[in-house]
């Protein structure tokens, strides 16, 4: 039972990090209908950025802690400038490789998106190289036990700052007017110019909120694991993306499911069947979903049009 | 009286083809402006190059004297050209509180929404019923209502109406009319989209006739029930 409630809390703090990077995913595939395969590198940069800011205020790798009060607001700081730029990269991003496309064939601006995506795991590479970098553990790190079960900040941090994004981001999403201009303009574009909204500031809001919480992600990532790569966003976004999906791409709180979801499987399947298994088992999910429930679990089935 | 909104030489291409081929209307203060003519005609291009939805090629688009021609659509509805799009096109997965609330979103003076609500309630007090229901759950001539009170909560200075009754039962049909009237006798000018030429043509001071992107027909609304052509082509008679 220990092991098991062990693994369920692994698996929160893992879901986490997918679900703050799926709602990236479903927030854009809902407003512009585009899968975007760059979103999962934006993740990964929201890393590198937070090494380079660490760096620019004296915190390295090796291995200083800074405790109390100091070592929370260097990483408040940290967070809070690494999904700034996340949020404009993602910006910049839209504006010039997808805003033009997108009135074209689906399949081009999906092409370019892979194209982004190459583009930031190259800046990356060269920027810090092609193998492992590590990312400052500069925060105290102790361990809370419950009963049998163990707990260390960094798992707690990730969990708490992942539900914390979620509920201001479903906050803003239904209570302020930019929130409701970008829902209105998820269901249809025209129609919401029609009341006034400007489709493309709402679109360029949409992205920047969904890559600087990709940012938020990056840190918390970096955090909890201790060490980043290039090609990490890959599969981390890919994994995000089979979050978006389970829980219904375009529906946000679907997002959040489908990331804990997915931690929590991923979890159990290394500690109950195998480490080399989870990979398999959470594709076979995605392919799964895809086949027999392609609305995901809360994805609604109303007629879009008329 | 002169013309509040005024098209010349209109325009409008999708991709090679050619929808609209120069058209010229004017809708003047205070009146109903009826725009009939068969499917594929044009006239849903008309209202959508007016908003801005779609670019006019050629020609030019004046609005109180302003050319709009080039504005983006959200400047367009902010000037106070307020459309009601075909197929009622509300937002299905959102509340007929939150659809009316976006209806005044490009509004500065926030304050007045909720006095402006409640008359587009006493207007259709079956939208009061449904406030808190989806968009999606409304019948077809819920979805109407709530699409024209959607238009009226921006306080259009004119109302763009496309095909307002299609789909609906004949006493919806009154209402929908009935309420079009009702706005116009409150100032508010209206260009309006009808396959109904008949009611369209009865509820309007003028109308123009369109067909294949040209208009073929212009004049006050009783000469055109009048007109043999209009007669046979729209008003199903021989």
């Amino acid at each position: 039972m220990a092991i098991f409630l062990q693994q369920l809390i692994n698996g929160i703090a893992q879901g986490g990090m997918y679900a703050l990077i799926a709602l990236g995913y479903t927030m854009v595939y809902g407003i512009v209908e585009l899968i975007n395969f760059a979103h999962g590198d934006v993740f990964t940069l929201g890393s590198f950025l937070c090494i380079a800011i660490l760096a620019l205020l004296g915190v390295s790798a090796s291995g200083q802690i800074i405790a109390g009060w100091q070592g929370a607001l260097i990483a408040l700081l940290v967070v809070v400038l690494a999904a700034l730029l996340c949020g404009v990269i993602g910006v910049l991003i839209e504006r010039f490789a997808y805003r033009r496309l997108r009135n074209a064939p689906r399949l081009a601006p999906l092409i370019t998106a892979i194209g982004v995506s190459f583009l930031l795991q190259g800046v990356m590479r060269n920027w810090k190289g092609p193998s492992e970098i590590s990312f400052p553990q500069f925060l105290p790190n102790p361990t809370f036990a419950f009963g049998g079960v163990h707990i260390d900040l960094r798992e707690l941090l990730v969990v708490i700052v992942s539900i914390l994004m979620m509920v201001a981001l479903q906050f803003f999403i239904y209570n302020t007017k930019l929130g409701k201009a970008m829902r209105a303009s998820a269901q249809d574009r025209d129609a919401a110019s029609l009341m006034g909204i400007n489709v493309n500031t709402t679109i360029a809001w949409t992205f920047f909120i969904g890559s600087a919480l990709a940012g938020v992600a990056g840190f918390i990532s970096g955090m909890y694991f201790g060490t980043t790569m290039f090609t990490n966003g890959y599969q981390a976004g890919l994994k995000a993306f089979t979050a978006a999906v389970l829980g219904g791409i375009g529906n946000i709180a679907g997002a959040m499911l489908g990331g804990f979801l997915i931690g929590i499987v991923e979890a159990m399947t290394a500690q109950y069947i195998s480490d080399q298994w989870t990979n398999v088992v959470v594709f076979s999910i995605l392919v799964l979903i895809l086949v027999l429930r392609p609305s995901g679990l809360l994805g609604e089935q109303l007629p879009e049009k008329v | 009286m002169s013309a509040v909104l005024s098209l010349v030489g209109v325009e409008t291409f999708y991709g090679r083809i050619q929808a609209l081929r120069g058209i010229s209307l004017d809708v003047r203060a205070g009146e109903i402006v009826a725009l009939i003519g068969g499917n594929g005609a044009g006239k849903t291009t008309t209202l959508r190059t007016i908003s801005g939805l779609v670019r006019a090629a050629h020609g030019r688009i004046t609005f109180a004297g302003d050319d709009i021609t080039h504005a983006m659509p959200d400047q367009i509805v902010r000037m106070g050209i307020v459309q009601a799009p075909e197929g009622r096109r509300i937002f299905q997965r959102m509340t007929v509180l939150e659809n009316l609330e976006l209806g005044a979103y490009a509004r500065a003076d926030g304050r007045s929404v909720r006095g402006d609500m409640d008359d587009v309630f006493a207007l259709f007090p079956r939208l009061a019923e449904r406030r808190s229901q989806k968009g999606g759950t409304l019948s077809g001539g819920e979805q109407q209502m709530l699409a024209i009170g959607r238009a009226l909560m921006a306080r259009p200075k004119i109302l763009l109406l496309d095909e307002p009754s299609l789909g609906l039962s004949p006493i919806l049909v009154e209402t929908i009319f009935h309420v079009i009237a009702d706005i116009n006798k409150r100032g508010v000018p209206i260009l309006l989209i009808e396959q109904n030429a008949r009611k369209a043509l009865q509820v309007a001071a003028r109308g123009y006739v369109l067909e294949t992107g040209t208009i073929v027909k212009e004049g006050t609304a009783a000469d055109l029930l009048a007109d043999d052509d209009v007669r046979k082509a729209y008003l199903g008679e021989d």
